[in-house]
């Protein structure tokens, strides 16, 4: 019992830490630019779809087709952002709605134009499908790659955050970005770049996701209100925050469904609802 | 905001005022469809196996053209669905309402069929009770009570004595989950164990969990076709190797609908299921269908028995035009529908003269691979199954 | 701030006198679309409920469809019970959303917009969830089957026509547009204003803020629920989509579209989305969704504020024009 335990802990934060990377890159755009980008699921699609498209036309293997997938988003992010976020910045947060919305339904008209309504999957390559056993609990080795590459990028981007002049820059634009421009910061820069790493981000958790959570034009509004939740009760003030909400939502949405079947998708709401009525600002806040 | 209604209406009248006097009008469907959002793809079927006909038989009977006006209900949406009715009957006439992927657009629409008398025909949607809402319709499709009985039966014939059920949380999941566990008790089997999955649900780690740890001899599932959901259980079932530990999966023939077999690799291969059609289905009226949708919608699109549903209720709709030389009326539209016989490419179909439902053979299938890819081949048959929901 | 067409609280103006004789001459200007009209009318309730607690009171909410759907169901079960007199039905329904208000209302008053947002959220999601799994009493996906409407007023049949249900929509509708110009229009309502404008002043000024933020949910979710009981007696049947969290995104659509924070933004909001919705899916019924999302777009660059803030701007430069002229004149 204490292994399917352990198997159903682990699926949970495999799952969570899939959300947390589509995620962390709203929780960046609102954060720091203040701006509400509803569209922001559409990155994930559009990095799922390229990763598809990359490995059945082309036969890269799953690894390389990582690449285009991320790269692909973060220039969608780069182009959206030049032309129409950056109008909308002092805008209110209803006109940022309305503009991401219009642009989610436009996104997944093209996507069902261009490869249909059904769902779209890839093939794993050999050593990253099937089982391993661990310690005696048999774990699934396509999660344990998700938990790898999540920790591995929380480090790097904690690093960039901390450790660098452009994090600094960063930190600095979030706190006060008039100061930090007076300071000799180029705010608009920093927004563009911070802004395409946020959408790359998304795409590479898209094309990662495609395996566990399935690909097609709906991606987008399906799963907006989980990339919603990560951020609102991880709070955006900081990359822990996200990251704990995800594994934490992870964790408990698989293990309610493992021991109380009935009441699974429950607990998810209720658990949202009692953490933000005891944490308004999130679960870990800036003083 | 009036201004374009008003626009609107002058088009309209300028339209119809357009139509030359003395042309013979066309015998119109109204077809409701759900051709956007995230069920999509049972309007392309549906329409795909409609256009199809069209295409293979030609667009007039008894000496009129036959219309298709498309509606798009962008998804569940009764409200929508039900307007959409009221237009097509008030404003565009239509001879027939036909369409209806989902049960709840078809529920909606059923008491304006009554009122305006017009033959509904239901191409797709699944659920027992949706015939017996108006004396209007006639279904061309199948119920979900009538393929699952067949397969609890075949199991405890294939040896199989206990059973974990797992379907989704709605109402076509609990039909079929009721059914099999009725059919399956009775003759002797035993369910270990059953869950409902949420709709919403892109995570089946915990319930493959649990169906491993009861250890049954097969699990029973029912996911929402054309959704991303039986992919992800299936994935799910061969990466924890629950099939290495002796489980067998059954389901009914949505889970591995001939639409999405191919997206989903080697992981199908084995499963049996139940069903009233394949793709793989060898007979000369098959063939004609698959050729006429491969015209319609192209090489790489393959039909499902969605499709063959569109087909076969334009075969009915062409049928009733041509014994009512081409002058439909409800009522009598409905004497011709009932007992009506029709060569579908899935095998015999009769819609049954008291309850308006299709008489079909169920077959049992497995996946397996011919020339290289996948297909659910037929290796028996259950004739003449009726709705056991009635 | 004032309204769009700077109109005077006291009474009605011209322009709002014309807007309702027109809607009431829908019987002739648009007698083949009543249907497409009634589902209007029943969104912009819906929507300008909804203004009262986004626009007016600044409560961001995604959840708002669960009032809805429960006066919905109120109403649909009453009638599939026997209880099919309209009128009667729609004030349970109404007071039985109202009451739900006033239950959550509590939650709502916390935290700021992403708080109340995910909230919100979760309780509508959770009704969704449990009319979902109470499919026996609710219909579930499938929905109620049976509900037989009386006719309106004891003489006017739910039609095929959808004439009775026009006009039964349209008497509600304006009867509680009144209502909500009443309450926007007193001190409650421009205390409203400032608590969304600067919470923490009214505070300070002393005004009992989170009684007035729930006394205003309240209100609103029981508008919300006659809205919703509109739609299940007027098309005879409710299935779950009525709690979806679809349709609490649509609301705030048509808020924005028509814009937050003025009384008419709620109905021609939702005139404007509904008609849109319908002409371009009937125009091409797989890809409309594209032109949707660009028309959308192509309201947020007219400048914000949605078609009523852009009618302002209009307004306001013919104005400035005018003015000019008249004093170089």
């Amino acid at each position: 019992m204490i292994s399917s335990l352990l198997g159903v802990l682990f699926d949970g934060l495999a799952y969570g830490m899939l959300l947390f990377l589509i995620s962390v890159g709203l929780s960046v755009t609102l954060g720091l630019m203040n701006f509400v980008n509803l569209a922001h699921g559409a990155f994930g699609m559009l990095g799922g779809y390229v990763c598809v498209i990359v490995m059945s036309r082309w036969h890269v293997p799953f690894l390389a087709a990582l690449v285009p997938a991320f790269v692909a988003a973060a220039l969608a992010g780069l182009v959206l952002e030049r032309i129409l976020y950056r109008r909308l910045y002092r805008g209110s947060h209803l006109d940022q709605v309305l503009l991401t919305i219009g642009l989610t339904f436009m996104a997944i008209a093209v996507a069902t134009f261009l490869f249909g309504p059904q769902q779209q999957s890839l093939r794993l390559p050999e050593y990253l499908s099937g089982q391993m056993s661990v310690f005696g609990v048999d774990l699934n080795v396509y999660r344990m790659f998700l938990l790898a590459v999540g920790v591995v990028l929380t480090i790097a981007l904690t690093l960039v955050l901390e450790y660098t002049r452009f994090g600094a820059s960063i930190r600095a634009s979030v706190d006060n970005p008039r100061v930090a421009e007076a300071l000799g910061i180029r705010v608009g820069l920093v927004f563009q770049i911070a802004f395409a790493a946020g959408s790359g981000l998304a795409g590479l958790g898209g094309a990662l996701g495609v395996e566990v959570l399935g690909l097609d034009p709906v991606f987008p509004l399906k799963y907006i209100v989980y990339f919603l939740l990560v951020v609102a009760v991880g709070g955006t003030s900081s990359l822990k925050g996200p990251l704990y909400a995800a594994l934490l939502l992870g964790v408990v949405d698989v293990a309610g469904k493992y021991y109380i079947p009935q009441v699974g998708a429950f607990i998810i709401y209720a658990m949202m609802v009692i953490l933000l009525i005891l944490r308004p600002q999130g679960l870990v806040s800036r003083p | 905001m009036f201004k374009s209604s008003v626009s609107a209406l002058l088009l309209a009248a300028a339209c119809a005022a357009a139509t030359p006097a003395g042309a013979e009008e066309p015998i119109k469907v109204g077809m409701i469809l759900e051709m956007s959002g995230p069920f999509a793809d049972l309007g392309r079927q549906i329409l795909n196996g409609a256009q199809a006909y069209i295409k293979a038989h030609g667009d007039t009977v008894a000496g009129r053209q036959v219309e298709l006006i498309v509606k798009d209900t962008t998804g569940a949406a009764p409200d929508i669905a039900k307007r959409l009715a009221q237009e097509l009957i008030t404003n565009d006439n239509v001879d027939f309402l036909a369409g209806f992927g989902l049960t709840p657009n078809a529920l909606a629409v059923a008491p304006l069929a009554t009122e305006a008398r017009k033959p509904m025909i239901i191409m797709n949607a699944a659920t027992s009770v949706i015939t017996t809402r108006s004396q209007y319709i006639a279904r061309v499709s199948f119920t979900l009570s009538q393929v699952t009985a067949p397969l609890a039966a075949w199991a405890i014939k294939s040896g199989i004595k206990s059973v974990y059920t797992l379907v989704s949380d709605y109402g076509p999941g609990i039909d079929a989950e009721t059914t099999f566990k009725k059919t399956f008790t009775a003759a002797g089997g035993k369910i270990v164990g059953e869950v409902r999955v949420p709709l919403r649900n892109p995570e089946f780690a915990p319930f493959l969990q649990r169906i491993k740890d009861a250890h049954p001899q097969a699990v029973f599932i029912f996911l929402p076709g054309s959704s991303e959901q039986p992919i992800a259980f299936m994935k799910g079932f061969a990466e924890r190797e629950l099939n290495k530990a002796g489980i067998r999966l059954i389901a009914t023939g949505d889970v591995t609908e001939d639409g999405v077999l191919e997206t989903m690799g080697d992981t199908p291969l084995g499963v049996v299921t139940t069903h009233h059609y394949s793709m793989a289905h060898v007979s000369a009226q098959n063939r004609a269908f698959l050729k006429a949708y491969a015209e319609v919608a192209g090489n790489g699109v393959r039909p499902n028995f969605m499709a063959v549903g569109g087909w076969d209720g334009m075969a009915a709709i062409y049928e009733v035009a041509a014994k009512l030389n081409g002058q439909i009326d409800g009522d009598k539209a409905m004497e011709v529908l009932k007992g009506m016989r029709i060569d579908s490419p899935r095998g015999p179909l009769v819609i049954d003269p008291e309850t308006r439902d299709p008489i079909q053979t169920v077959y049992v299938r497995r996946v397996q691979k011919v020339n290289g890819k996948p297909y659910n081949v037929e290796f028996e048959q259950i004739p003449d199954v009726k709705d056991p929901g009635k | 701030m004032s309204d769009a067409r700077g109109i005077s609280p006291a009474r009605l103006s011209w322009v709002e006198i014309v807007f309702w004789v027109v809607l009431a001459s829908g019987f002739w200007l648009w007698p083949k679309h009543l249907a497409l009209a009634s589902q209007v009318l029943i969104a912009g309730l819906f929507v300008l409920s909804y203004d009262l607690i986004l626009g007016y009171a600044g409560i961001l909410s995604l959840g708002h469809a669960a009032y809805f759907g429960l006066g919905a169901y109120a109403a649909g079960l009453l009638a599939q019970h026997g209880w099919g007199e309209p009128i009667s039905g729609l004030i349970v329904a109404g007071a039985c959303a109202g009451v739900a208000g006033l239950l959550t209302g509590f939650l709502v008053v916390r935290g700021q917009d992403l708080t109340r947002l995910m909230v919100t959220t979760a309780i509508g999601l959770l009704l969704f969830e449990l009319a979902n799994r109470l499919s026996s009493v609710t219909g579930g996906v499938d929905g109620l089957l049976g509900i037989d409407m009386a006719p309106l007023l004891g003489a006017f049949r739910f039609d095929m026509y959808g004439r009775t249900a026009y006009g039964y929509c349209l008497a509600v509708t304006f009867v509680l547009f009144l209502g909500a110009r009443r309450v926007v229009h007193s001190p409650f309502g421009w205390s409203l204003r400032g608590m969304r404008d600067n919470p923490g002043r009214m505070l300070a000024l002393g005004y009992p803020v989170p009684r007035r933020l729930i006394a205003v949910y309240t209100l609103s979710a029981a508008m919300a629920g006659v809205a919703g009981a509109l739609l299940a007696q007027t098309t005879q049947f409710v299935s779950i989509d009525v709690l979806s969290f679809n349709r609490s995104a649509e609301a705030l659509v048509m808020l924005i579209v028509g814009g937050a924070g003025v009384l008419y933004g709620g109905l021609i909001g939702a005139a404007v989305f509904t008609l849109a919705y319908h002409y371009l899916s009937s125009l091409n019924p797989v890809y409309w969704q594209f032109w949707l999302g660009a028309f959308l777009v192509a309201i947020v660059l007219l400048g914000g504020g949605g078609v009523l803030g852009a009618c302002q701007r209009v307004y306001r430069m013919l104005q400035d024009r005018r003015r000019q002229t008249a004093s170089q004149a």
